[in-house]
């Protein structure tokens, strides 16, 4: 017996240079790594059973992955559902996004669409009633239609991308929005490649 | 000491049971569910009757399946981790509705936290009231998704069974973790007479078990060429009964090894190659050779912030070869450069089979051999001072066998029991490692117990804290003769916590001061247990001996030196290699 832990103290010790980043990459360790975020549609065919909806959201929460939309649909096979996920995330967190995705047992199969793919979403406007005729000059700009109108206002329907229904909420600003619904990113891949 | 009379009642007994090995035939969905529990080879389970659970319990009464009534669900849980960390097999746990299962959870996302498989069966109000807030109602399935592998809510008598089977088989296969069926009482209740079918897991769960050949190949090379290979063997290594193989690897190719917590015992600690567990309160060596390493074999890990500490200074200048059954574990805490996924021990097989040399890493074997000696595990205990931890944990290794079964709350007295035992087995050292339990000690040994053979010692070191939170078990042991010695390191503290207030918050000791605790030994007494009360030196080995050699449920009170403090330690987020051996250099 001793007098207790023997040994070299910490700042005698050696240590080597290297260095990792946050994502457990080795790199330079003179170089300040921050590793850039990208969106990326995930699409998961899942098993059309009670609670799975859930099971991914809680999924996404606890392991704090940036998710921007999330849509759920029923497919032509009725025991089965698509999921439809934009993330935010770096190449890594998007792998890792997938992962645990798949590890869900409920889960079939995942995939990240390529950026070709044909993504759509659905949004309703519902736009100051004042100006109706350029209301719908504007929608009518954005291939959208007026599916009510009253005293008070105009509601558009628009379908497309994330940008172009983007684009014209901007657009509507000027007329005053009263109230705003999305559906999220719905995507297929494109010809014959198949989504999952 | 008072003698107590041996409760004379045989609870683990199937009381109903002149109809030995006769199969339960199926007549309602409980009968179902205890039916599919046969098939898949269940012998024991762990629980607490209740309302909604009651249909399957009468089911048990016909059955061979051992239950053992624990005190609260909590050890239920535990008993039923530690059973199957011990045997290999599914641990079974059961409790009813309500706070039944809600009292599960703790267990539940201990259990998840390290890979274990265990299966837990919760009672349910019935169908037709779930969502009425009825009485004893909580949303199992909902509370436990985000800490089990899988949960089922059972919907028909006619598929409970299959249900069950396949909670089962997901439990065990791949990698291990919990899953819990949750039973409505009308569908235990309702009639069927439909034999469930074997349990198989469910279609969508295919795990890899063979790894990429050429990913191998070009592992091997990288293993080849390494000038400070290291091998890190995780908690994967027990759970896929990989320690042969990986032994084989280590010794056949001279390379170093270190362990994690959950992997202690791979690889024999008393081994020249072996460099014990790395990590926070690892040895100075581990800590050091991670560290330094060029190439990191790492195998059923998943890289833990215990083990690593800060990401940034984690073996820096290692690649890293990652074996692990989970894909998503690679690359999730720090980037694999040679990923292989597949079960561990057919991996390190591949492995083997494609090395052609081993690699030329004689310096580096010599510089480890040199931080073994420069950081040897040592402590001082003067006779003049209270009594050390250490000494207690020393002379208990002494005192039992070496095949001797360790439980452990969490705390210093786990970091002690982990790093003054000398373990030479997988399955010998268990533990609350990822969530980190305190209370996990008592009723692990109660589950260690029932799986382990009759002459094997089962020992469980606790800390007083953790000791009281899960104590109530000790009536299990009693009632049911548990031959199990719990040994209490009590420094009437949360003593990790005074650690941490002692070296980050200026020894403010807010709430980890117990100020009063029990007089263990007469608690134990008085649940009908043999307990002694340690104080000096010269106590300790005959109470060690007397507690170890009664063949009942024993708990020693070592009332050690409060001042006594967990090192070598590296700080949270810090780097492995600045860990400091006293206070002072942290």
């Amino acid at each position: 017996m001793s007098d207790g832990l023997q040994g070299p103290p910490p700042e005698e010790r050696p240590h080597p240079e290297g260095r990792r980043n946050e994502l457990g990459i080795r790199i330079d360790p003179e170089i300040e790594a921050k590793a850039p975020e990208r969106q990326a549609v995930l699409s998961a065919l899942v098993k059309h059973e009670p609670g799975v909806l859930a099971r991914v959201s809680g999924l996404f929460s606890r392991r704090q992955f940036n998710i921007e939309s999330l849509t759920v649909g029923p497919t032509t096979d009725e025991d089965r559902a698509r999921i439809t996920l934009v993330v935010e995330e770096t190449d890594p967190g998007i792998e890792q996004a997938k992962k645990q995705l798949q590890k869900l047992v409920p889960v079939i199969a995942v995939t990240e669409l390529e950026p070709s793919a044909i993504e759509r979403e659905l949004a309703l406007i519902k736009v100051d009633g004042s100006a109706p005729d350029q209301v719908g000059a504007v929608a009518e700009m954005y291939d959208g239609k007026a599916v009510d109108v009253s005293q008070e206002s105009v509601t558009v329907e628009i379908t497309g991308s994330e940008q172009k229904i983007d684009a014209a909420v901007d657009a509507f600003e000027r007329f005053g929005v009263h109230e705003i619904v999305r559906t999220g990113t719905a995507a297929l891949e494109r010809g014959t490649r198949k989504t999952t | 000491m008072s003698e107590h009379p041996t409760p004379t009642h045989e609870a683990a007994e199937p009381s109903g049971s002149d109809s030995a090995s006769t199969p339960t035939s199926v007549t309602t969905g409980a009968t179902s569910v205890v039916r599919a529990l046969e098939n898949a080879g269940a012998e024991v389970m762990f629980g607490v009757q209740g309302g909604a659970i009651m249909p399957v319990y009468d089911a048990l009464y016909d059955s061979e399946i051992d239950h053992v009534t624990m005190a609260h669900e909590q050890g239920a849980a535990h008993a039923a981790d530690a059973y199957n960390v011990v045997s290999g097999d599914p641990g079974l746990c059961l409790a009813t509705s309500g706070p039944g299962a809600t009292n599960l959870v703790t267990g539940l996302a201990d259990a998840n936290m390290d890979s274990d498989a265990v299966v837990a069966l919760t009672g349910q109000v019935p169908s037709d009231m779930v969502g009425s807030d009825a009485f004893q109602e909580t949303d199992t399935t909902g509370v436990t998704a985000p800490i089990t592998k899988n949960n089922y809510f059972a919907s028909s008598a006619d598929t409970v069974g299959d249900d069950v089977g396949e909670a089962f088989a997901l439990a065990g296969a791949g990698r291990p973790g919990p899953t819990l069926v949750d039973l409505p009482k009308d569908v235990t209740n309702a009639e069927t007479d439909r034999d469930p079918g074997p349990a198989q897991t469910p279609e969508t769960y295919t795990p890899q078990s063979e790894a990429d050949e050429e990913a191998v190949a070009e592992a091997a090379r990288a293993i080849e060429n390494a000038e400070r290979p290291l091998l890190l063997f995780g908690g994967g290594v027990v759970k896929a009964g990989a320690s042969e193989q990986a032994r084989k690897l280590a010794i056949d190719y001279e390379i170093p090894v270190v362990t994690t917590m959950p992997g202690i015992g791979t690889m024999p600690e008393d081994h020249d190659l072996c460099l014990s567990w790395a990590g926070m309160h690892g040895t100075g060596y581990a800590n050091m050779a991670i560290t330094h390493t060029d190439l990191l074999v790492a195998i059923g890990t998943r890289f833990d912030d215990r083990l690593t500490g800060g990401i940034d200074t984690f073996a820096p200048e290692a690649e890293i070869v990652h074996v692990d059954i989970d894909p998503a574990e690679i690359s999730k805490n720090v980037h694999a450069d040679y990923p292989l996924i597949g079960d561990a021990g057919r991996v390190v097989e591949q492995i083997d089979d494609e090395l052609t040399a081993a690699p030329d890493a004689d310096e580096w074997r010599e510089q480890c051999q040199t931080w073994k000696s420069e950081y040897p595990m040592t402590y001082a205990a003067p006779d003049d001072e209270p009594l050390k931890p250490q000494f207690v944990v020393e002379t208990l290794d002494e005192a039992t066998p070496d095949d001797t079964i360790v439980t452990t709350g969490v705390g210093q007295h786990q970091m002690w029991a982990a790093q003054y035992w000398t373990y030479r087995e997988p399955r010998q050292w268990i533990s609350s490692h990822g969530l980190g339990t305190m209370g996990y000690g008592l009723p692990a040994a109660i589950g260690a117990r029932f799986a382990a053979d009759d002459d094997r010692t089962v020992v469980c070191v606790d800390g007083d804290g953790s000791f009281l939170m899960t104590m109530q078990e000790l009536s299990v042991a009693v009632r049911e003769n548990l031959d199990i010695t719990v040994a209490i390191l009590n420094n009437e503290y949360i003593g990790m916590v005074r650690q941490w207030q002692d070296a980050f918050f200026e020894g403010r000791h807010m709430a980890a001061d117990y100020n009063w605790i029990p007089e263990f030994d007469k608690l134990a007494e008085a649940f009908g247990a043999r307990g002694w009360r340690v104080d000096d030196y010269d106590e300790v080995a005959d109470a060690i001996e007397e507690a170890v050699a009664y063949d009942g449920p024993s708990v020693i009170d070592f009332h050690i030196d409060p001042a006594e403090n967990v090192y070598p330690m590296v700080p949270s987020g810090g780097a492995n290699a600045k860990f400091a051996l006293t206070e002072e250099q942290l």
